[in-house]
């Protein structure tokens, strides 16, 4: 044992140097890696606001052409996040506080399970399975609620729709969010559940008052990883919906998602039009960084009241 | 608005477990009641049997009668949910909900159920319930503040605030000073001294200076190894348990001569 206080064991100290320089080495490479994709896209990106607006796919310049699709991922994205959240949310809440152990065990491996299914599979589920059993859904809301815009007819024959694409995104982040909100569930407090059921809580009070805002930033968190897969899913979006000019209606083909535009154009893309697809990717990119950015925000909004202090 | 509270032949089970067998007991309202004995005899868990929070862990169950002024809390029909909000529990660590501020932790258990109180009566509840408490001078310029930014003795004498806001007829504090420091402790026994004169009382403690100070009556529960339940050997006055002990370990326990 060494009594000086100047040099102590010089090997956990090395020990302490390399860790340190690898979690460095890893934070940066993140950065980096980056850095590379921002910096790509927007140089192979560039020639198309330098071009000529006429040139541009759509004639009008590429702020027109982007937008329809812009707003088309986030249809497409918000319709999914509507659906999964509070199933997604319900189905871990059931699996953490309400089912018998034994269930709640079989049905975790479950939804883990949906997640390793390839995308190209969902799309091919809603493309035969999903989309012509939605048709006559899609022809009674015509019919019955067809005076609100996102259900105006006539509806779509083959139910290839944005709705469809919705529902089919919603399936695909259903695993994500679920899985992620059921470990935090999981991890709540047994001191606050005992707190709550203690003044006389029912289950379900003892979940509002325990539960949820233990769990809160990190259900955003889910929801956001949820969304990023939402907004990026490329193939099944490419197969289930048949594409076409920005409609308010949900039920019409039409509406496009950038991913499934960049997907379906770029093999026989070159030239400007390689560059227009680029751009696009670009702004797919800044959407997702924006839409992590507000889900950062909303969860330090409430830090003084996180229980982290 | 206190009751007393009658035990006739309880066992309580962890699943096929026997954890404490056969406990007689009865409390006197608006007394203070003192559980002592060592780690893992089974007087935390009988504790929890008398406001039904035992059966919140899985396969947990009791056989017995748990009377509330001769009202059977085990009977058939009786909503545990209901016997919770007549007994109130103080718990071992401080434990305000972290996300709720200093006001609302304390108006947690009123807003149950879907009452509604109103603003004035909710502010007036407030004080009084903190200053029930003896934490209405300390907090009182900052009650939307977080209740977990106070110090761990505040933090116990706001779930104390807690416990007494919705007047429960019987509270039960699990060891509620261990946590703490002398000086918080001391607040808190004085506080305990007080709520007798309003609310019936039961304390589980590890210190016996602590039981012999601040209860009326004491009960010492002993186990005979482990995997044996555990026993409520003598129950009796706080003076009579440490002064004069009929049972040879409870007066081994009292002396410190336990083994």
């Amino acid at each position: 044992m060494s009594n000086t206080l100047t040099a102590g064991g010089s090997k956990g100290r090395t020990g302490d140097k390399v860790f340190s320089g690898l979690a460095l080495f890893a934070g940066c490479l993140i950065l980096f890696v980056l850095f590379c994709v921002a910096a790509f896209l927007l140089w192979q990106a560039l020639p198309t606001f330098s071009a000529d607006p006429a040139d541009i796919t759509g004639g009008e310049g590429f702020f027109s052409y982007i937008l329809p699709i812009v707003i088309g991922t986030l249809i497409a994205a918000a319709i999914a996040l509507l659906i999964a959240t509070p199933v997604g949310v319900g189905v871990a809440l059931f699996i953490s506080h309400f089912a018998p152990r034994r269930l709640a065990q079989g049905l975790g491996y479950v939804v883990d399970l949906l997640a390793a299914i390839p995308s190209v599979v969902y799309g091919a589920w809603g493309m035969t399975v999903l989309a012509p059993a939605l048709v006559p859904v899609y022809e009674w809301l015509a019919e019955n609620a067809g005076w609100i815009p996102i259900f105006e007819g006539p509806a779509s024959q083959t139910g290839k729709t944005m709705l469809t694409a919705g529902i089919v995104l919603s399936v695909m982040i259903l695993p994500i969010i679920t899985s992620l909100s059921r470990e935090i569930f999981l991890q709540t407090p047994k001191l606050h559940e005992e707190a709550a059921l203690a003044m006389g809580a029912t289950r379900w009070e003892m979940i509002r008052m325990a539960v949820f805002p233990f769990a809160r930033p990190g259900v955003i968190s889910a929801v956001m990883l949820g969304l990023g897969r939402a907004l990026g899913e490329t193939m099944a979006v490419a197969m289930v919906l048949s594409g076409g000019a920005l409609m308010a209606s949900l039920i019409k083909s039409g509406n496009q998602t950038i991913a499934a535009e960049i997907a379906l154009n770029f093999p026989e893309a070159f030239g400007l039009r390689l560059a227009e697809l680029i751009a696009a990717g670009l702004v797919l990119f800044l959407i997702t960084l924006a839409v992590n950015m507000v889900a950062r925000w909303i969860i330090s909004r409430h830090k003084e009241f996180s229980g982290a202090n | 608005m206190s009751k007393r509270i009658d035990v006739n032949d309880l066992n309580v089970y962890y699943g096929n477990f026997l954890a404490v067998e056969g406990v007689n007991i009865n409390i006197d309202a608006k007394s203070v009641t003192a559980f002592i004995g060592p780690s893992g005899c089974g007087k935390s868990t009988f504790l929890r049997t008398l406001n039904r929070m035992h059966e919140v862990l899985p396969g947990a169950r009791v056989e017995g009668e748990v009377l509330l002024d001769g009202e059977d809390l085990y009977g058939s029909g009786v909503d545990p949910v209901a016997v919770r909000s007549q007994i109130g529990m103080v718990f071992q660590r401080p434990n305000p909900f972290p996300t709720m501020s200093i006001r609302d932790n304390v108006l947690a258990g009123v807003k149950l159920n879907n009452k509604r109180i109103s603003k004035s009566d909710a502010d007036a509840l407030v004080e009084k319930s903190l200053s029930g408490a003896n934490l209405w001078n300390e907090v009182k310029d900052r009650l939307d503040k977080p209740g977990s930014g106070l110090s761990g003795g505040q933090q116990q004498r706001l779930c104390i605030a807690r416990a007494i806001a919705v007047a429960p007829q019987v509270i039960l504090m699990d060891e509620p000073c261990s946590a703490l420091d002398p000086i918080s402790t001391l607040a808190i026994e004085d506080l305990i001294e007080e709520l007798k004169t309003e609310y019936t009382v039961v304390i589980v403690t590890h210190n016996m200076q602590q039981a012999a100070r601040v209860s009326d009556k004491t009960a010492f529960f002993n186990i005979a190894g482990t995997g044996k339940p555990g026993k409520l050997i003598e129950y009796n006055d706080t003076t009579a348990i440490f002064n004069n002990p009929v049972e040879k370990a409870t007066e081994d326990y009292v002396s410190g001569r336990f083994g």
